[in-house]
């Protein structure tokens, strides 16, 4: 009997099975931020365990909010700062240096194929794109893999989405989860591994694999994974190239971690994807998803175009490209946050920035910002947002405020227009 | 140090699935580094007609809900939200992973039983004040509420069960590896 990604990453890392649907395993990574780390840290001083399992495999940054807001945020950031240096934890990211965790993170190549990867943020199973299993945990389970380096999981199980076709213009890796989101439902995947594969999948660049994987936790998913390729590879390079004589071999290496062709699943989804359409969320779960057609008119106050989601190069551009010489309605405003100062700098290079600011943007600097109404961009009661990130909760951007998942197209074609429109609107 | 929880009290009826992580504790109060401070913000944001998260909070021990509870963000302040309000079981008909597994791993106790018997509880017993006790040896949920009464069985893993009685997951893990 075959076995999948996920199953193959349990036993190359199980510990001990102490019950029989309960695997300890051994952790690649611990990734840390300033939310959920510090009432770990105290707890762990408090119990006179102020120690860490191996500074070396811990990565910590500063991204929720940043620069701190206010006092309480300030002492979130140095609980974590004094604690990353009283530990030598060398890849400490703080303001000036810092980005979204989950983008920051697979850009310093932290995250390789076959990894086993915690950290205290839902949106964990982003990683899940390079073959690795990440998942979001809560701050015990953190606790315990910052001490002892393990983390406890129940047996896993995937379902897999086997996609086919090609997306039409305008429509992007964004629309193909909200879409996917929505057949699922918000716990379709509970407890499940969500397999992305296919030609559609094959084609994406690592920032689209990113973006799928980045919203398996929104069908209740673990985590959401894709096959190791050369595009994996490609990504990486500069970070493994001392591991490795070429590519090729790295890409021999990397392919062990993929499931065997007879590998049991709880279901498996057939899609030609060829006739989907630019999709957004109306409701305050993100399974409540309609075309944009069907969305078109919607009156908007704030556009925000970022987060662990859609902060990526690859999103500035296509946002870029619809807004070049264009200008945003004066009905709105918009925000854009660059999720990591590489991007920041590559986007200042190749003139997005500009292009952002001549359009009415305000760009900042790196942060989850707006995406969970913490700061840089929170709505009042009863405004509405276009948004690029992935959770429209009730309240989630500011109380009382309503929130419209959407791709980074889709967000700037209706930043311009003011309501939601289809963003082949504004091409060529 | 092995202390249970309290598993016994009045419950807290809500009726609605999906019920997320930002409802039970907003965003903005993730800037709190102590649990306590979580206290008057449990269940603020609750979309549920007729919800006073003053008052339908005070004095109850146990929730009980329908499918999908605690789905969204991974974090644990929302079972501490409920923790320092003295709730230290719900009770519902499907669970998110993260969720469940932060219950577990603060010793409290996240209990799924069948939709059938879900429905029985809002049916027969929401609305009138209802009390409940868990015993984990048993694995037995005594309801009563006037003159009803009834009891029912739950499932309760190996590894869920250990983690009540150690005290949570730190506890566990720190003796073990």
């Amino acid at each position: 009997m075959g076995k999948t990604l996920v199953e193959k990453i349990f036993d190359a890392h199980r510990v001990e099975q102490p019950y029989p649907d309960t695997h300890v395993l051994k952790l690649d990574r611990v990734f840390c931020h300033e939310i959920t780390t510090p009432i770990a840290i105290t707890d762990l001083m408090a119990r006179g365990k102020d120690r860490v399992f191996d500074s070396t495999k811990i990565k910590a940054v500063i991204d929720h909010v940043t620069p701190a807001k206010d006092s309480k945020t300030a002492e979130q950031g140095k609980i974590i700062r004094d604690w990353a240096r009283r530990h030598k934890i060398k890849d400490f990211f703080d303001i000036g240096r810092n980005g979204v965790c989950h983008v920051i993170f697979p850009e310093k190549g932290f995250v390789r194929p076959g990894y086993t990867i915690i950290m205290g943020d839902s949106h964990t199973c982003t990683h899940g794109a390079f073959g690795a299993f990440a998942a979001g945990v809560g701050t015990t389970d953190l606790e315990v893999g910052i001490l002892k380096g393990v983390c406890a999981f129940k047996s896993p199980k995937s379902i897999k989405f086997n996609l086919k076709g090609s997306l039409r213009p305008g429509v992007y890796a964004k629309d193909l989860i909200l879409f996917i989101i929505k057949e699922l439902t918000v716990n379709g995947a509970t407890n499940m591994a969500i397999e992305f594969t296919g030609p559609v999948v094959d084609e994406m660049s690592m920032e689209s694999r990113m973006t799928l994987c980045n919203m398996a936790i929104e069908a209740g998913g673990t985590v959401g994974v894709c096959y190791p390729d050369m595009t994996t590879v490609d990504y990486l390079w500069n970070h493994i190239k001392d591991e490795f004589s070429s590519k090729e071999e790295a890409l021999k290496d990397y392919s062990k971690w993929v499931s065997d062709e007879d590998a049991i699943y709880e279901k498996v989804y057939d899609y030609d994807i060829s006739k989907l359409e630019p999709m957004a969320t109306f409701g305050n779960k993100p399974d409540q998803v309609k075309s944009v057609k069907e969305l078109t008119g919607t009156k908007l106050d704030q556009i925000y175009i970022g987060s662990c989601t859609n902060g990526r190069i690859e999103d500035l551009r296509v946002a870029a490209s619809i807004l070049k010489g264009k200008r945003i309605s004066d009905e709105v405003r918009a925000i854009v946050s660059p999720a990591s100062p590489a991007i920041y700098t590559m986007a200042l290079k190749e003139g997005l920035i500009e292009i952002f600011q001549s359009a009415g943007f305000c760009v900042t600097n790196p942060t989850c910002g707006a995406c969970l109404g913490m700061s840089n961009g929170v709505l009042a009661s009863g405004e509405v947002c276009a948004s690029t990130t992935n959770r429209n909760f009730t309240g989630r951007m500011g109380k009382g405020g309503m929130v419209h998942l959407m791709s980074p197209a889709t967000a700037a074609a209706s930043a311009i227009a003011g309501t939601i429109v289809n963003s082949q609107l504004y091409k060529g | 140090m092995k202390i249970m929880k309290n598993f016994n009290g009045k419950v807290l009826f809500l009726d609605r699935s999906d019920i997320n992580t930002d409802e039970i504790i907003p965003a903005r109060y993730l800037t709190e580094i102590t649990k306590e401070a979580l206290k008057p913000y449990l269940l603020e944001d609750l979309t549920l007609t007729g919800f006073d998260n003053k008052e339908d909070i005070k004095d109850k021990v146990v929730v009980v809900t329908r499918e999908n509870f605690g789905c969204g963000s991974s974090r644990e302040h929302a079972p501490w939200a409920l923790e320092v309000n003295g709730i230290n079981v719900v009770i519902a008909e499907s669970f998110a992973r993260i969720f469940r597994q932060n219950m577990f791993n603060c010793g409290m106790m996240a209990i799924e039983l069948p939709k059938a018997q879900i429905d029985n509880l809002f049916n027969n017993y929401s609305g009138s004040k209802t009390n409940i006790e868990v015993d984990i040896d048993k694995a037995k949920i005594y309801v009563s509420s006037g003159e009803k009464s009834e009891v029912l069985d739950f499932e309760l893993g190996g590894f869920d069960k250990v983690l009540v009685q150690e005290g949570g997951w730190v506890n566990y893990a720190d003796n073990r590896y």
